[in-house]
């Protein structure tokens, strides 16, 4: 199977799902451990790009992941939208001009995007962040041959979890030192989102 | 005369706002455009404001972006990223005073790179 324009729009509209039912949690997370915006500002983001992509016809993927990129650049704010914006961008890059991404290119894609991350942000795994969930995937992406919805949202779960005993050395949370630990970082959980919601529209092919 | 433009980008509007008017006290001539706080005038950083302000500030001499705290700079970086100009570069230096010279030595006609140079002399990084 291919990840199309279509795919990809799906992706956005399910990621922009989950971040309206969970900005709460979102939220409570970054309470604990930042400054209390992370919910607010990927729910707001995620609503501005569901209006920029529904207004649109695209003819290719890395369209539509552009204007994805730019608008959670503009809109997500806080340290998460210059993160996610480089991460879409990066795909939008790898996927541009093409009509249909095969697994490869897919995988290339999400592998550019984490590179990118690691760039901005100047961090690395095992700091307590978003990185946490995003390596652990492309990993398993890379490993793989072909979609595995299922095994691609319990990797991302799994990943996830375990920022719940890291210590934080990045980010605001790296103020709170050992107290960080004991809370699930709060942008690793809205990328676990971000994942189910792919594996959710890579089930529906 | 052209001149290497100046960006200023703080959390807070009235940080740059304020930071310009030591400026153009004493220099006129030079670009200095801001880029402080969100969309909203909040505490944040906005990378629309960063982008505009490159915008009007740049020359053919280039642009120095100066920045105050950590998610600003991954937004000026990003900026910096999507703009696809080129001789815009982000300074390590202290906001006020680092633009402060930046900006005395682009009246004086230095190029971009004799003031980056100047700026690493005058705060050396750790």
């Amino acid at each position: 199977m291919h990840f199309t324009v279509k795919q990809a729009k799906e992706w956005l509209l399910q990621i922009n799902d989950h971040m309206q039912e969970h900005k709460q949690e979102l939220t409570r997370l970054d309470q604990a451990i930042g400054d209390g915006d992370h919910g607010i500002n990927m729910a707001r983001g995620f609503k501005e790009v569901v209006k920029k992509v529904n207004e649109k016809e695209y003819k290719t993927v890395g369209d539509i992941m552009q204007d994805a990129a730019m608008t959670i650049i503009s809109k997500v704010g806080g340290a998460a939208g210059p993160l996610y914006g480089t991460a879409f961008l990066r795909m939008s890059l790898a996927f541009k001009d093409k009509v249909s991404i095969d697994y490869k290119t897919f995988t290339r894609g999400l592998d550019d995007a984490l590179q990118g991350m690691k760039q901005r942000g100047k961090a690395t795994t095992g700091e307590k962040t978003i990185l946490d969930v995003w390596e652990p995937v492309v990993l398993f992406l890379e490993e793989g041959e072909s979609f595995q919805p299922q095994a691609l949202a319990d990797t991302a779960k799994h990943a996830m979890e375990k920022t719940k005993n890291m210590i934080a050395t990045k980010g605001r949370a790296a103020y709170f030192k050992e107290k960080s630990k004991g809370h699930i970082d709060p942008g690793a959980m809205s990328s676990y989102y971000i994942f189910l919601a792919m594996a959710e529209v890579l089930e529906e092919v | 005369m052209e001149y290497v433009g100046i960006v200023l980008i703080s959390h807070s509007p009235d940080v740059v706002k304020g930071i310009k008017e030591i400026i153009r006290q004493v220099i006129k001539d030079v670009p200095v455009e801001v880029a402080g706080g969100t969309d909203d005038g909040e505490i944040g950083t906005s990378i629309d404001k960063i982008s505009a302000a490159i915008d009007t500030a740049y020359t053919d001499k280039g642009v120095l972006l100066f920045y105050d705290l950590g998610s600003a700079k991954m937004n000026a970086e990003l900026a910096i990223e999507i703009s696809e100009k080129e001789n815009i570069f982000l300074i390590e230096a202290p906001l006020l005073e680092g633009a402060y010279v930046a900006t005395v030595e682009s009246s004086i006609g230095k190029s971009i790179t004799e003031i980056q140079k100047s700026i690493i002399k005058h705060f050396p990084t750790k």
